[in-house]
């Protein structure tokens, strides 16, 4: 650790002196937490920690490497478990490195008094998960902590993958004159996983969308499209990916907000709760930014592996400070990163 | 949820934008009560679709906003003592008093919980019958009814761990404290469409004769909210001054009977604080007689909570529509979602955090406007 390091230090722009649950979410305090902590005490290059995974060189192989932790309540949503999360979060962050994923490892970290069956049920979607996205599980961990330290079952997993595009995918390279395509409808995840936890029942069962996501991006850089950056949508959704690269590239984003499918039931749960689906996350969803003259061919590709595939944007200019803006009725507007997580309105 | 669209058909909206402009001949000055109806004008831009010269003033219906920071620092006192469970709506949980915000009590262990419903804490109540289960009960008659449900449900089912922290408030005595204040300039309302599907429109009749001013119950979408404006706009250039109801695919004049009764039977009227606006006659509910035993404030009577400090935060000129956020000096920079001053920044419906989300662009061009 650096000697300039000092942990007495209150950090730039962070607020309490305790971690909140909002520090986890994704949004601004994560950023916080970013430039604040880590940052200071770890990076060494400039661009240490602006990616989902790292790029390393490793006598002559370029490899991606990355590393993510589950914890979801509850364990098992429609479409899904952590299991799954596990496995396909670290190969689809591997895949927006423009790597195939090698080898996993997995951690996990068990509560006394959880149920075997469940861990059973667990393992068993691991298997299927690893051997959908082609990945081996190489190495593990278990650690069992006492009752009430942990919410069932945590899991760390970590990734290697062979980087195969030619060019680096990263947001600096998005510039203007790019499209930015959507690979599929958007929000599922996040309200399948929140009408599971808080007992909402909605007419039609909401079901995460979580899926590998190599293949497309495989078929992508297959077919030698400039792939200038990509991005899975997770944790704070689709604006927040869109404002995250506007702000790395330094680039204003124009999102064409009705061209983004969210499906009819997710529509009206968001609707109901008061919350907006672009923030939502999601489990197997990525944008693409490329040159406009690929665009109509990349998408034609993409709609091969979901239909709800679209170009919603567009990249404008170069700005200072990078922004998303959508058109409303009077005029444009800007697209804020969220403070923490999203909560229900309350009438 | 279906028939959402068709009431933000931009060409529809632009219809009423020239509608609105054809039968205006002077300036005038509306306010629209509730905070989701600024949420969705700032949101979908519709104040800028408007004829130089109308404007909207920003109201007081944002139950969070209103909330007064002593009730928040009384319910963040139950909220840490050891054996409560405190229950609460999401929204209320970033809103600063003097000693925090629910949430960092929670960081700092206190057991408060999240809660959809005041149904959801009766039910944690039954599951948890060694602990004391307290409910955050605020927001305006549209929330009311539940809290007044949940507590003919533990009435009935004698639960004897279940209290309530209420500051319910109501709208009509806050626009007649609004209309009879020294610096009212507001002309017409937008009644909200929410609170009268619960109370119906009765009781602006009165209002609406005493001062002379229109008031159109409007809806939260766009077209809701333009029609609601030609509705009102059309009333002040022809002189009228009536209850008109936009909202008619919900709200009836009587209002949901039930649910007022539910609301005549466990609540009595009081006067009652609101952020920011100070003390308004009438204005609040507190539990009756007969229910008093699921007064949070009785139950833990020994709660201290810290004066309030002076702050340069405006949101009470803000709620009462005297300014906007941009006047703030603060804005955007010492007072911002993640690190709020005052209400208004914090909820979803607060009218600084629909201009900060919506505007920031804006808000930039503010800021170094000030700096320069």
């Amino acid at each position: 650790m650096s000697k300039h390091f000092a942990p007495a230090c209150p950090p730039l722009g962070l607020t309490g002196d305790r971690i909140e649950l909002a520090h986890g979410g994704g949004g601004l305090k994560t950023r916080q937490l970013i430039e604040g902590i880590f940052r200071p005490a770890l990076a060494k290059r400039s661009d240490d920690f602006t990616h989902d995974g790292a790029r390393l060189e490793i006598d002559g192989a370029r490899m991606a490497f990355t590393t993510d932790s589950y914890v979801v309540r509850p364990l098992f949503f429609p479409g899904g478990d952590i299991g799954t999360l596990a496995i396909y979060g670290t190969v689809n962050d591997l895949a927006m490195c423009g790597a195939e994923p090698v080898a996993l490892s997995l951690a996990l970290v068990l509560e006394e008094g959880l149920a075997i069956a469940d861990l059973q049920r667990i393992a068993s979607s691991i298997r299927d998960a690893a051997d959908a996205a082609g990945v081996a599980v190489v190495t593990g961990d278990t650690k069992v902590v006492e009752r009430g330290k942990g919410d069932g079952v945590y899991i760390n997993t970590s990734g290697l993958g062979r980087i195969i595009a030619k060019s680096p995918i990263v947001p600096q390279r998005v510039q203007p004159g790019d499209v930015i395509i959507l690979s599929g409808d958007v929000g599922r995840h996040g309200v399948a996983v929140m009408a599971m936890r808080e007992g909402f029942h909605f007419e039609t069962e909401i079901r995460s969308d979580c899926a590998p996501l190599w293949a497309p991006v495989r078929a992508l850089i297959g077919r030698g499209y400039d792939l200038h950056c990509l991005r899975d949508l997770t944790r704070g959704g689709l604006a927040t990916g869109l404002i995250e690269i506007a702000l790395a590239a330094g680039i204003e984003i124009m999102l064409d907000e009705h061209g983004v499918c969210v499906c009819e039931p997710v529509r009206g749960a968001c609707e109901i709760l008061g919350i907006d689906p672009l923030y939502v996350a999601n489990e197997g969803r990525f944008i693409a930014a490329l040159p406009e003259a690929e665009a109509a061919a990349a998408l034609e590709c993409l709609r091969g592996f979901d239909p709800a595939a679209a170009i919603i944007g567009r990249v404008d200019r170069a700005t200072e400070v990078g922004a998303v803006v959508v058109d409303t009725l009077g005029g444009k507007r800007a697209l804020d990163l969220m403070s923490g997580e999203q909560l229900p309105r309350i009438c | 949820v279906r028939h959402v669209d068709e009431y933000r058909d931009p060409a529809a909206a632009r219809r009423y934008g020239d509608a609105i402009a054809q039968i205006t001949t002077r300036d005038w000055i509306l306010m629209e009560i509730c905070g989701g109806q600024t949420h969705s004008i700032v949101r979908h831009g519709i104040d800028r679709m408007l004829p130089w010269g109308v404007s909207l003033l920003h109201g007081p219906g944002c139950p969070v906003c209103v909330t007064p920071a002593s009730v928040v620092d009384a319910a963040i006192a139950m909220a840490s003592r050891p054996n409560v469970i405190f229950c609460s709506f999401g929204d209320m949980m970033r809103v600063p008093g003097e000693a925090g915000t629910l949430f960092t009590a929670r960081a700092s262990g206190a057991d408060v919980r999240m809660v959809y419903s005041p149904l959801d804490a009766l039910a944690i109540a039954r599951e948890n019958p060694d602990r004391e289960i307290v409910f955050f009960a605020i927001g305006f008659e549209t929330t009311a009814p539940t809290t007044a449900m949940a507590v003919l449900q533990a009435d009935r089912e004698d639960l004897r761990n279940f209290s309530m922290l209420v500051s319910h408030v109501l709208v009509p005595p806050a626009m007649e404290a609004l209309l009879s204040g020294p610096h009212n300039a507001v002309q017409g309302f937008l009644a909200a469409g929410h609170v009268c599907t619960v109370m119906g429109y009765v009781d602006y009749e009165p209002l609406v004769r005493r001062h002379k001013v229109p008031i159109v119950v409007t809806g939260f979408e766009p077209l809701d909210l333009l029609q609601g404006i030609y509705m009102c706009i059309r009333q002040l250039e022809e002189g009228r001054a009536e209850v008109e109801n936009q909202y008619s695919r919900s709200v009836r004049r009587n209002g949901n009977e039930r649910a007022r009764a539910a609301l005549a039977q466990v609540f009595t009227i009081e006067d009652q604080a609101w952020r920011g606006m100070g003390e308004i006659a009438s204005s609040g509910l507190t539990l009756a007689p007969a229910y008093a035993r699921f007064d949070a404030r009785k139950r833990f009577p020994d709660i201290v909570v810290p004066t309030p400090n002076p702050s340069e935060c405006i949101s009470g000129d803000i709620l009462r529509g005297l300014r906007k956020p941009g006047d703030c000096p603060a804005f955007g920079t010492r007072c911002t979602p993640e690190h709020p001053l005052g209400a208004t920044m914090v909820s979803s419906e607060g009218t600084c955090a629909a201009y900060y989300r919506y505007r920031r662009l804006e808000a930039g061009e503010m800021a170094l406007r000030r700096r320069a």
